[in-house]
């Protein structure tokens, strides 16, 4: 980790400054159509200082991003519909939501596909060809079903958080699954025997040799599923008419023509997915400690 | 309710065989079969079901209407396929994927950039990028422009980071190698590193497929031309025109997997001989 931290560094300081130029380079037409309209003429001085600064910029520099990202955030009561802590957290309810359900659904297929030959060749195949389909078609669809069969008010959640979390689970069980499957079969044939020769129940044998051992697979699953639940919960909200969360944020965003809304609303979202794969990491190296890893 | 039970009797059947097979057969067939009659097991009982309990329409179609909605509308679906699938997605695809690997190439030469991309693309590529929609369309348009600038958004970083992590797979031993036969930078680069990074980068291009779809697929929610899959799926759900939506649903499923299955086919051609690509015996 040590050596890294110049290069990303220097990586992220290229990317601000690409950025920086494309800021000037795709807001100067507005800028001199504004200056030709008043008759006057500008120099390029003047003009890098107006791309910097227009209200509803084709692309807002990046201190336009973060002043906007830190209105949304600091700048607002939590309570209120402006707070983009507000609307992460909904979003990020949803993820979590449907991450577990998630890795319910994948831990379970895994073990009924390491223990059963026949699910293996049944159920396998279509969960490699279920992550062909694009969810996204099916989006608005599960948006209308959990509607209009009341799905939350039967669960005592609100119908939006239910479609979101079906969404959710759909993209995060595939790695979760494919990760456990790999994990349960990567003890080798010598340390099976020897637990055969202790006579050891399956579930012993599972509890003590295949779960243990599939742990770190689990958890590299785990930060490719959490990433992918909240794709999925942000294009849930979508369809739903766009409400709250920051899905709807940006929607709300594009279509009343505020740029640095909708940019704030992504970094955000960029934000909420660090926080999550951070939180994943620290609950690796908690589990880490608590099964007696050494590293 | 009988057509319930036949449903139900089937699915049991087919569960009978697949468990013979599974103990039984070996070879390709073995491998084809199952998963076919278990598809085949879904439909049957989900057509049971919504005529047994007289599923409304508006809820779940049966698949014989949906089969039947594809039918009628033959016309539409294939003006949608090509405007969000040919024009959106494989022309987003092909620039995306195109400059991912001319960057990866480029940022190879400095040891610097290439352990810094590594994090930061890996992140990047963690990030929730259909976002980006809503600015394409303000951008490029109602049109498929707009679309493959999402699609390109969306590839570009799985791919740059599996081609840059690709092209330092090269086994030092065969660098060296290729320094005694005085083979140059550009010699070295497609004699071997770029043919050693080969399952990297495929890895990078079959994740890329399916995001490719979506991203086509997203773009359309936030404005498109009056055809397309997102554009007929968001106004046929508007208008509970569920079967056609079922209709898109399955083109999209098709062109998703067959777009996956082009690509490992192209992959299983050029990388034959590495270990992931043996038949088991």
């Amino acid at each position: 980790m040590k050596g890294k931290t110049i290069p990303v560094l220097v990586v992220l300081g290229i990317i601000l400054v690409i950025w920086y130029l494309c800021t000037v380079w795709m807001n100067a037409a507005w800028v001199y159509d504004q200056a030709g309209r008043e008759g006057r003429t500008v120099g390029f001085g003047e003009i890098v200082q107006a791309t910097m600064a227009l209200e509803r910029p084709m692309l807002p520099a990046p201190h336009q991003v973060a002043a906007a990202l830190w209105d949304g955030i600091a700048g607002q009561a939590v309570t209120s519909k402006r707070s983009l802590v507000y609307h992460g957290w909904v979003t990020m309810e949803a993820t979590l939501a449907g991450f577990a359900l998630g890795i319910v659904l994948g831990v379970s297929l895994a073990v009924g596909i390491v223990y059963f030959r026949v699910m293996e060749a049944t159920v396998m195949p279509w969960a490699v060809i279920s992550q062909t389909i694009p969810i996204v078609a099916l989006a608005p669809m599960i948006v209308v079903l959990s509607n209009t069969l009341s799905l939350g008010e039967a669960l005592g959640v609100e119908n939006r958080l239910v479609s979101k979390t079906i969404i959710s689970a759909y993209l995060s069980f595939f790695p979760v699954l494919v990760g456990m499957v790999k994990g349960l079969r990567s003890p080798d044939a010598m340390q099976v025997d020897q637990l055969a020769t202790w006579n050891a129940s399956g579930w012993q044998s599972f509890k003590y040799l295949r779960l243990p051992s599939s742990m770190p697979y689990f958890f590299a699953s785990l930060k490719v599923a959490i990433a992918a639940a909240l794709v999925g919960a942000i294009v849930g909200e979508l369809p739903t008419g766009a409400v709250e969360g920051l899905g709807a944020r940006m929607l709300v965003a594009s279509q009343f023509g505020q740029p640095l809304l909708m940019w704030a609303s992504l970094f955000a979202a960029a934000l909420v997915a660090g926080m999550l794969i951070l939180g994943v990491g620290a609950i690796q190296r908690a589990a880490d400690r608590a099964m007696g890893v050494r590293p | 309710m009988s057509g319930l039970w036949l449903a139900i009797v089937f699915w049991i059947a087919a569960w009978g065989a697949n468990v013979w097979i599974a103990r039984r057969a070996r070879g390709r067939l073995a491998g084809l079969v199952p998963p076919v009659l278990f598809g085949l097991a879904v439909l049957v009982l989900w057509e049971g079901a919504v005529r047994a309990f007289a599923v409304p329409e508006v809820i779940l179609p049966a698949p014989s209407v949906v089969v039947a909605a594809i039918g009628a509308n033959l016309g539409t679906l294939w003006g949608d396929f090509v405007q969000t699938i040919v024009k959106g997605a494989f022309s987003g695809y092909a620039m995306g994927c195109g400059a991912a690997l001319v960057v990866a190439v480029l940022v190879d030469r400095s040891p610097v950039l290439t352990r810094g991309l590594l994090p930061v693309g890996n992140f990047v590529a963690a990030l929730p990028i259909v976002g980006v929609a809503p600015i394409m369309v303000t951008w490029f348009g109602f049109g498929w422009q707009s679309k493959a600038a999402v699609v390109f958004a969306m590839v570009f970083f799985p791919v740059l980071v599996n081609a840059v992590a690709g092209l330092t797979a090269a086994d030092r031993m065969h660098r060296d190698l290729m320094r005694t036969y005085a083979a140059g930078y550009w010699t070295t680069l497609f004699k071997l590193r770029l043919p050693s990074a080969m399952p990297f980068i495929f890895n990078g291009l079959k994740i890329a497929t399916t995001l490719a779809v979506i991203g086509a697929i997203v773009a359309e929610f936030f404005g498109s031309p009056t055809r397309g899959m997102g554009f007929r799926i968001s106004t046929a759900v508007g208008s509970l025109a569920l079967p056609m939506v079922w209709a898109q649903i399955f083109v999209a499923a098709l062109a998703g997997t067959l777009f996956y299955g082009f690509v490992a086919m192209i992959e299983r051609r050029v990388t034959f001989w590495h270990p992931s690509q043996r038949v088991r015996g």
